[in-house]
């Protein structure tokens, strides 16, 4: 079947590119990148205001949508570093237009630069993308020199500014990992099984003030994978259709120093987008997985989602709203804090929360579920991705 | 002008690693050879930017300069470390990495020291207000970081 969904949805509005007959330029790849943006969005009459998508896929960090859109000072709700070497811009413009055929971004800017040639005569390497770019990366120049253990310092720094503007205590913060061991002992595949109090957390040795080790997530091995298809075509297959109702993505900064406010994410985006699309409300939410990092990162998520106002996080879970019998079941599995977590948590958020509306949870299963919420936290509290999930009943 | 305040190391602690300088920093790392903090404007849409870069985050503006900075701030967060976070750091533990808020309207990531060379947060909090000081670096340049006003 044709999708034709996407036919003429989207156009091309703008060029620009730099080039020179000696083959070389001057400047930086960052510096290449901004005058080619600037002058193709003049060429569309647009701004740099205008672009809330952005497809990228090199850069001298680890993340490379992120590190230029700090650098250019925008916070897309669209977002693509998809690298598949030559063709990875015929594959970007793709992505734009079904993003855009979707509206999920309005003005989309895919950019490349790269100074392979000058960088080889300057002895600093030819084609390895990594010695044509600008040096040193902003972390290392800014952030490294004063030692901040990481990543829970950047989170010690998100839960210091919580504490500061809403009086959130560290007792409140513990609960949350006392109520996601609880569902760790009902899962004999978790890494901690055993149930802790909010002592325990509170003895636990101090890894970055205010945050204890009990308040920090695991380091284990893991592996996970998830495969979609059509709703049609997933109702002849072996389980039942677990639909994607709604999605939202909003990255505000790659560096925790350059997070516009450490006590609201972009989640306070992705969420709300998401629910829209989904036709649903916070309240609509059987069962949540909330990338739990840190608990810190789960009280702020759990505000910017709106499952309370902004600054009532402490107050929402101090009574054990997300444990087992709570109102809002939360990270079922253990989640990071106590079944698993290898560094990236995000497809453990969505296996867990499939698990759930299939029925398949054992112990732990909240009953009844039909709709289910994965959100996903990147680098810092940086980059945030939210997924609201449904049984057939909510097709 | 306030008294440049020179903090060096602990006793037996080695100086900090020296951070690279990336190429819209040169003039900011050279002003702290003299202990003087400046911040980098878009005379464009006259916004300061912090960490400098090419191009202004606001305009995309190229025509940029730096600006002599006040040298006060306002504590945004903090968080004190037990241990250090990387082997540079031996024997300066426990340290405070905070985010300080400038007048000039820019956030820096930063430490907060005590100007009597102690170690710890000591008496600073959330809040408070700091003023920058000054870490000697190995190769003459010295790292901002800010004790309590």
């Amino acid at each position: 079947m044709v999708d034709r969904t996407m036919r003429g949805a989207a156009a091309v509005v703008g060029v620009a590119d730099a080039v020179s007959p000696t083959g070389e330029l001057q400047g930086t790849v960052r510096s290449l990148e901004v005058q080619v943006i600037r002058e193709a969005l003049d060429d569309a009459g647009l701004t740099i205001a205008d672009v809330d998508g952005l497809f990228t896929c090199t850069t001298p960090g680890w993340a490379a949508s992120l590190e230029l859109a700090e650098y250019l000072g925008i916070a897309p709700r669209w977002t693509d570093s998809t690298q598949t070497g030559g063709s990875s811009f015929e594959i970007h413009v793709q992505h734009a237009a079904a993003a855009i055929s979707l509206g999920l971004c309005d003005v989309a800017v895919v950019v490349y630069a790269a100074t392979p040639r000058s960088s080889f005569k300057k002895g600093s390497g030819g084609y390895t993308s990594r010695q044509s770019l600008p040096g040193p990366t902003p972390s290392a120049e800014w952030e490294q020199p004063y030692a901040m253990r990481m990543p829970m310092g950047a989170y010690a720094l998100a839960a210091s500014r919580h504490m500061h503007e809403f009086g959130t205590t560290a007792e409140q913060l513990a609960q949350i990992a006392v109520d996601t061991r609880t569902w760790a002992t009902m899962n004999p595949r978790a890494r901690l099984q055993d149930p802790i109090t909010v002592d325990d957390v509170l003895a636990s040795p101090m890894q970055a003030s205010p945050l204890h080790k009990l308040d920090c997530c695991l380091v284990t091995d893991g592996a996970g994978a998830v495969v979609l298809t059509s709703t049609e075509r997933a109702r002849s297959l072996r389980k039942p259709p677990v639909l994607v109702l709604g999605t939202g993505t909003c990255h505000t900064h790659a560096m925790i120093s350059e997070m516009p406010d450490l006590t609201t994410t972009g989640a306070a985006v992705s969420g709300p987008l998401a629910f829209a699309q989904a036709g649903l409300t916070p309240a609509d939410i059987d069962v949540a997985q909330i990338y739990d990092s840190f608990t810190i990162t789960v009280l702020l998520l759990l505000e910017d989602l709106g499952f309370c106002p902004k600054g009532e996080g402490g107050a929402f879970v101090a009574g054990g709203v997300l444990a087992p019998g709570g109102a809002l079941p939360a990270n079922t599995s253990g989640g990071g804090l106590a079944y698993t977590h290898p560094g990236m948590f995000g497809i453990f958020l969505l296996v867990e929360a499939v698990r759930q509306l299939r029925g398949e949870c054992g112990p732990r299963q909240v009953d009844g579920a039909e709709v289910a919420l994965a959100h996903g936290s990147g680098g810092v509290l940086s980059a945030m991705s939210t997924t609201i999930l449904g049984t057939e009943a909510t097709a | 002008m306030t008294e440049r305040l020179v903090i060096p190391a602990p006793e037996g602690a080695p100086d900090r690693q020296p951070p690279p300088v990336s190429p819209a920093a040169g003039p900011f790392w050279e002003a702290t050879r003299s202990c003087s903090l400046v911040i980098q404007w878009c005379r464009s849409c006259e916004q300061a930017i912090h960490f400098p870069r090419e191009a202004c985050p606001s305009c995309l503006g190229a025509d940029l300069e730096f600006r002599p900075a006040a040298g006060t701030g306002t504590v945004y967060a903090m968080s004190e470390m037990p241990a250090p976070g990387n082997a540079g750091m031996q024997g300066r533990a426990p340290y405070v990495v905070a985010l300080v808020d400038l007048p000039e309207g820019v956030r820096m990531l930063t430490g907060i020291v005590r100007a009597d060379g102690g170690l710890g947060a000591a008496e600073v909090a959330v809040g408070d207000a700091v003023r920058v000081a000054w870490e000697p670096l190995a190769d003459g340049r010295h790292l901002p970081v800010f004790v309590r006003a």
